[in-house]
């Protein structure tokens, strides 16, 4: 594959910025008071995504596996920080970040090895150039699916809870009490995969696919990685909600089969 | 025989007590004193330090579920998790018979739950409560939503339960169902400085 693109200079993007008038423009004349929060989201969105550029340039230089799973590690880390700090009711304690550090890092590992290793072979398997791209991808929307399925399932045990607890009153076990939390929770979690499959391609080009798209390589092709980071996606994500539904199952009750809403900390 | 020893209900002092087979006992106290919050520790569906006892077996010596079986609280407001309240009872025969001396027709199984009226899902989170025989019932506020003719029915099948030699606990407002239901009463005092509630008991 040959790759051709054109190359962006300092002027084209100092073009691109001034983009933003249209933003500043609006929050003027409506007095959103938003050009605070604007610049402050535009400079950050330079300064990291060119950390982020300088460091894979770095780290694939190196083609290093000691710095690649170091990265890997930091995007894990990162991700359990969003997934606790996402919730709308907060289960106190360490035990969701403790519970989401391990089920991203294992989701990753798993579903990364098999797309990168074992199915796309790249020369050496933890070529970063492949790796991290697709663990961020899988991470990413592993993250998403554990959140929502983490909030939900707290918020409807929070609405439910009469319903729960009257299951419990008649000796049901925590995991019959909570099927319908866990229903509501699980479905939550997975349907933003299920509609991206559905819809994928027909508005807007998925962001990989563009890229490579961009970058000269042939649409079939890039058709064909797409496909197989979907499903890498997919399987990430209901792995994910699994896990944050069983997580939320027990946090929120307890050994004597009692529904713990207690844990939850004052609303955030 | 229901034995509860130094239970901690917020700032109530420990409450020591026991209920005998076949025996009705009614909780007092003002609003918001924590009477909702004992049935429920003796149920175990929320913490609380101190043991409870059944025939001789602490609560702690089986599963949570185990001891919901024998010990059944049922709620002032009772939910539902499902469409209609068929679901909840898994004998038909018995339903029937128990709906009967409740006053309601079998078909109030299969409405919606949504469409019922309050008394009537009272009457069937009773029928729910005491369907499987459990040996004590913790009954919270049990005809709040019912007119006079249907208390008085639950009221009687409350009575043929503690004949049959299962026990009650029974949280309720009303002076005069306490005296015709009750063998003993206890007392939760607003605060700490009254005399030991468990002195009261029978």
């Amino acid at each position: 594959m040959s790759y051709s693109y054109v190359p962006l200079t300092p002027l084209d993007l100092a073009l691109a910025a001034s983009l933003l008038i249209a933003n500043v423009a609006i929050s003027w004349v409506f007095r959103l008071k938003l050009e605070r929060s604007l610049a402050i989201g535009a400079v950050r969105m330079v300064v990291q995504l060119a950390l982020v550029g300088v460091v894979l340039k770095l780290v694939f230089a190196q083609t290093s596996p000691i710095w690649t799973a170091l990265i890997g590690l930091v995007m894990v880390v990162a991700a359990a920080v969003e997934v606790t700090t996402r919730q709308h009711r907060r289960i106190a304690g360490w035990q969701v970040f403790g519970f989401s550090s391990a089920t991203l890092l294992f989701i990753g590992m798993m579903i990364t090895g098999l797309g990168v290793g074992v199915i796309i072979g790249p020369e050496p398997w933890y070529a970063p150039r492949y790796l991290l791209p697709i663990l961020g991808m899988v991470l990413g929307n592993t993250m998403t699916a554990v959140s929502l399925v983490l909030d939900t399932f707290t918020e409807t045990a929070h609405r439910e809870r009469g319903a729960i607890e009257a299951q419990l009153s008649l000796g049901a076990h925590r995991y019959q009490a909570s099927r319908n939390v866990l229903h509501v929770a699980l479905r939550t979690g997975m349907m933003p995969i299920l509609n991206s499959m559905a819809t994928t391609g027909i508005v807007a080009l998925p962001g990989m696919m563009t890229g490579q798209i961009l970058a000269g390589a042939d649409p079939i092709e890039a058709a064909k990685y797409q496909v197989l980071i979907m499903f890498l996606i997919a399987s990430a994500t209901a792995l994910g909600s699994f896990f944050a539904g069983l997580a939320g199952v027990l946090l929120l009750t307890d050994s004597r089969h009692r529904l713990r809403l207690d844990r939850i900390a004052a609303q955030s | 025989m229901l034995r509860v020893e130094h239970l901690q209900i917020g700032e109530l002092p420990p409450l020591t007590f026991e209920v005998a087979d076949g025996e009705c006992l009614a909780v007092e106290g003002p609003s918001g004193v924590g009477k909702t919050r004992l049935l429920r520790a003796i149920a175990d569906l929320e913490p609380a330090h101190g043991q409870v006892f059944l025939d001789g077996a602490e609560r702690n010596e089986m599963p949570g579920p185990e001891w919901r079986r024998h010990v059944r609280y049922c709620a002032a407001e009772p939910a539902w998790w499902t469409e209609t309240a068929r679901s909840a009872f898994a004998s038909a025969a018995r339903v029937e018979r128990v709906l009967h001396s409740l006053g309601l027709t079998p078909d109030v199984l299969d409405r919606p739950i949504a469409v019922l009226s309050t008394g009537e899902r009272q009457r069937l989170a009773l029928a729910r409560a005491l369907i499987d025989e459990p040996k004590v019932l913790l009954l919270d506020e049990p005809t709040t939503a019912l007119d006079a003719q249907a208390a008085a029915l639950v009221e009687e099948l409350i009575k043929f339960q503690l004949l049959s030699g299962r026990s009650a606990i029974l949280v309720s407002h009303d002076a005069s169902q306490i005296e015709r239901l009750a063998h003993a009463r206890l007392l939760l005092p607003k605060t700490q400085s009254s005399i030991a509630p468990g002195d009261r008991a029978a």
